[in-house]
């Protein structure tokens, strides 16, 4: 059985014991839904976490995959009567699957390196595979590999992954956004802003949007150039050393004391930075500090309703009507409980009509990097998320996070022979800042 | 034995490995935990014959689970014995809107059967807290109960019509559309509240009722909880019969209001959350009377909601009672001791005095309407002491109740938990007819043996 260095054993062992096996998250929780299984279930998975806990139950194979097969949606933790801090649980659990190495192969060994251990720790890397990831998907390149048939002799994954490569912007954040902008009058607050990972590649314009919404609403804004990844993807898949180290770099980047706030436009990324002061809660060099930081930390939604955001004229040539629905991305409206505010910026908008689609807080299947390494529930999800979002008849879907916005803008290319015109697909801070924009312009004049 | 389940349910359905049964070691008790042999899944009342068949002929004990919601144990396996989960039974045969009827498997969750009864303009009364996860198979087999007992009864109130397979494997059903129907004995009440230990439920047929058409509201804070307990009784002298009417304690309201901020008055000794329903005049009528009953007999404050948002802001005071208190020590324990409504005051009092003597945290809240409490231990099962003492208040609670002509448990079933303190409620006599019962319907003792009671 397991020595006594296991993690799951290290952990206060009230955390796991405040679960009292209610049941009450089975209902919310998407993989439980899919099989019915009880092991499939938070209080499942909390029963085998404990069962190591207890030398009950070693970090077996079937343990890894159980953690591998839970999404991290943390729908439980909006459920949970006892207030079970399941975000901790499964960082922890999954970090000791890992350290078990139960599921530990060469390739996946060789993948997690490059992802985790280089991309996401290297800003200039990930740039970098980014620009040559553009280039082949702009290039003629693509067609020729695709009909190649390279990947008939590939594993089928490979194929899979090709095809949910991620579209690249031709210019990331740091060419869009100087690095300290001043609004026109007197600056009324200080913030900072976090421009992400894969926000900066493929969404840079998210993050001018951002920068944009910032300065219309009175905030001197600072974007840090060459910013390193937040470390919520490696806290999510089990490598809370990188995490952690990743974390303290954040810390040291950006002081809080002369900030107001620091703002996130991706929801997993900022349900994970408001956790530094627990991630670093037992390093005595950094405690103090992560959590003063972690306090500082607002999603932009959250943001602009607090400062009470300045909401837009009707452009002159008068609103146009927009039917908009809104997809909660797991990461705010669980792990931030963040669920009226975007909805108070969409319905701000003149012509913007909300409407509910059923399930908006069910997850899309995305969840950091689920879709790659649980093709099958990922597209379960998907599917069942997309027809929820197309019976809302809405133009636009938003939603406030990357993974959501490449998951759902996936899905629609895939339902194009059912919803022909699939809506769009923005962030809500995208639909303001045009917003205001509109209201500047001049109107058409007739000829 | 497993190859034979295999055999007849497909490899997915039959589980054996520690990862698959760890999770189905335990239900919704606190405390509770015991490994099973395997866990199998029925889709069909054909499977769940079969599975009986297969069990029987290896002489292996069989536990029926639904959500596994329980609170009495009653769905915790037996050592080595096989899980047999109804979940997957879960389609709605039928909503009959001329009969006021429902029927559907066993494993539909509770809240479905409110949902498909609303759709059609009807009404599923019962409410356990835990709906929304928990199957009415597993509602009928423990009776459940919920918020509106006073007006609208039990989960037994609303059973016309059963499928149940027998330990031999036999599928009978019992009772029909019918509302007179008296052929033969009443067989489908013998099986409501028999928690898996007689047969197991795999079909039921509900009544429904006609869908109220207002609901209203009532928010009152006493500083006494004679005050609350006479309000009560004056509503209920006046020939009022509200759907719901819930109460917290001064404890539960401090743990309410320290988690929710909703502006609870903290020195009050007691609240009542009532509710009105049925024809608009009536329940405008019922809800002025109350109110001034309410203030007549002490209350501190009154508040009615003025539409349904706001209803369900005073509501969620009472419903997250328990989400509060669960916060507070690492082990919650849930009980359901009940008593008379007449005797509630003083069953209340004697909670909170035995706490005190015990040095244990016990806050509660519950239905005052039907007599039914829910004193809430807040402990910790890794302290041992504490545990004991938590026993001996536990017993002094039980004997109390039933001095007072009550119940050792008014929803949740004996299961496990009860067992101790049956012969205390029923006697010798009684005891011994249920045992003739057990007997005649599971002679070798193979479903669900030990829970209730020891053979």
């Amino acid at each position: 059985m397991s020595g006594p260095t296991t993690l799951l054993k290290a952990l206060d062992y009230s955390v796991l014991q405040q679960c009292m096996h209610c049941g009450l998250c089975l209902p919310t929780c998407p993989t439980y839904l899919e099989t019915g299984n009880e092991r499939n279930s938070p209080r499942g998975r909390i029963s085998l976490m404990r069962a190591i806990a207890d030398d009950a139950l070693g970090p077996t194979r079937g343990f890894a995959e159980e953690m591998d097969y839970c999404l991290g949606c943390l729908a439980c933790t909006t459920a949970c009567p006892a207030g079970v801090d399941y975000a901790t649980l499964f960082e922890t659990a999954r970090a000791e699957a890992e350290k078990s190495g139960a599921r530990s192969t060469p390739t996946r060994s060789l993948i997690r390196f490059f992802t985790l251990g280089i991309l996401l720790k290297r800003p200039w890397a990930l740039r970098l595979a980014a620009r040559m990831l553009r280039f082949y998907e702009q290039s003629r390149l693509r067609p020729l590999v695709r009909k190649s048939g390279v990947f008939s002799i590939l594993p089928r994954r490979w194929g899979e992954w090709e095809r949910q490569a991620i579209p690249i912007r031709s210019r990331f954040s740091d060419s869009l956004i100087a690095p300290v902008e001043k609004p026109a009058g007197f600056a009324r607050r200080r913030v900072a802003v976090l421009t992400g990972c894969i926000q900066d590649i493929s969404f840079s314009d998210v993050n001018r949007a951002t920068v944009d919404v910032l300065v219309a609403n009175g905030c001197e804004v600072s974007t840090p150039r060459n910013q390193p990844c937040c470390g919520s993807l490696h806290a999510h898949n089990g490598d809370l050393e990188s995490a952690r180290e990743l974390a303290r770099r954040q810390i040291d980047a950006l002081d809080p004391a002369n900030l107001d706030a620091i703002i996130s436009n991706s929801a997993g990324c900022g349900s994970h930075l408001k956790r530094y002061g627990h991630l670093l809660s037992d390093d005595p060099a950094y405690a103090d500090r992560a959590a003063a930081w972690s306090l500082k930390v607002r999603d932009i939604s959250e943001w602009l309703v607090d400062i009470g955001f300045r909401k837009p004229d009707a452009p002159s040539h008068g609103a146009k009507s927009v039917a908009v629905t809104y997809h909660e991305a797991c990461h705010l409206c669980h792990g931030q409980k963040i669920t009226a505010q975007p909805r108070e910026i969409l319905k701000a908008i003149p012509g913007y009509e909300l409407r509910e689609c059923p399930e908006a807080t069910m997850c899309c299947g995305s969840a950091g990097v689920y879709s790659l390494t649980q093709p099958e529930t990922a597209a379960w999800l998907r599917d069942r998320k997309i027809a929820h979002l197309l019976s809302a008849g809405a133009d636009i879907v938003a939603t406030a996070n990357p993974g959501c916005q490449l998951q759902i803008e996936l899905g629609f290319r895939r339902s194009e022979a059912e919803a022909p015109k699939a809506p769009r697909v923005a962030h809500p801070v995208v639909l303001l800042a045009e917003a205001y924009r509109s209201e500047t312009q001049v109107p058409l004049q007739k000829p | 034995m497993i190859d034979a389940l295999i055999q007849l349910l497909g490899r997915e359905n039959v589980l054996t490995e520690p990862e698959d049964l760890i999770p189905y070691s335990f239900d919704a008790t606190a405390v509770l935990k015991q490994m099973p042999r395997a866990v199998v899944f029925a889709h069909s009342a054909a499977e769940v014959s079969g599975v009986l068949k297969i069990a029987r002929l290896h002489r292996t004990p069989v536990v029926a689970r639904g959500s596994g919601t329980g609170l009495s144990g009653g769905s915790v396996p037996v050592k080595d014995s096989l899980v047999l989960c109804l979940v997957k039974m879960d389609r709605i045969l039928e909503v009959d809107e001329r009969n006021f009827t429902l029927r559907a498997q066993a494993g539909v969750l509770t809240q479905a059967i409110y949902d498909a009864a609303d759709a059609a303009g009807l009404f599923y009364p019962p409410d356990p807290g835990s709906m929304k996860v928990s199957t009415i198979g597993g509602n009928v087999a423990e009776n459940s109960g919920g918020l509106r007992g006073l007006k609208y009864g039990v989960t037994r109130d609303y059973v016309m019509g059963l499928e149940v397979v027998l330990a031999g494997g036999e599928i009978c059903s019992l009772g029909n559309k019918c509302v007179k129907d008296v052929a033969g004995y009443s067989l489908k009440d013998l099986f409501v509240g028999s928690e898996g230990t007689l047969g197991i439920i795999t079909e039921v047929l509900l009544r429904l009722v006609p869908r109220p058409q207002v609901r209203q509201t009532l928010l009152a804070t006493f500083e006494r909880m004679d005050a609350a307990a006479e309000t009560v009784s004056a509503i209920i002298a006046a020939r009022i019969v509200p759907c719901t009417l819930e109460f917290l304690d001064s404890r539960t309201i401090r743990c309410v209001e320290d988690y929710t901020h909703a502006g609870l008055p903290v020195g009050a000794e007691a609240l009542l959350l009532i509710e009105v329903d049925g024809h608009p005049a009536a329940v405008r009528d019922d809800a002025a009377r109350i109110e001034e009953l309410c203030f007549r007999h002490g209350a501190t404050s009154v508040r009615l909601a003025a539409n349904a948002a706001e209803a369900a802001r005073l509501a969620a005071a009472r419903r997250s009672a328990f989400s509060a208190l669960a916060r507070m020590k690492p082990t919650t324990i849930l009980e359901d001791a009940t008593v008379p409504r007449t005797e509630l005051a003083a069953m209340i009092r004697f909670i909170q005095e035995t706490g005190a003597k015990h040095r244990l945290e016990i806050a509660t809240f519950g239905h005052f309407g039907d007599g039914n409490l829910h004193p809430t231990f807040l402990t910790n099962e890794r302290d041992a002491d504490e545990m004991h003492r938590v026993e001996l208040a536990m017993k002094e609670i039980f004997a109390k109740a039933l001095s007072l002509g009550g119940t050792i448990t008014g929803e949740h079933g004996v299961g496990l938990a009860k067992k101790a303190f049956l012969r205390d409620q029923l006697g010798d006599a009684s005891l011994a007819l249920l045992r003739q019962v057990k007997r005649t319907l599971d002679p070798e003792n193979l479903l669900n043996p030990g829970k209730i009671f020891d053979l």
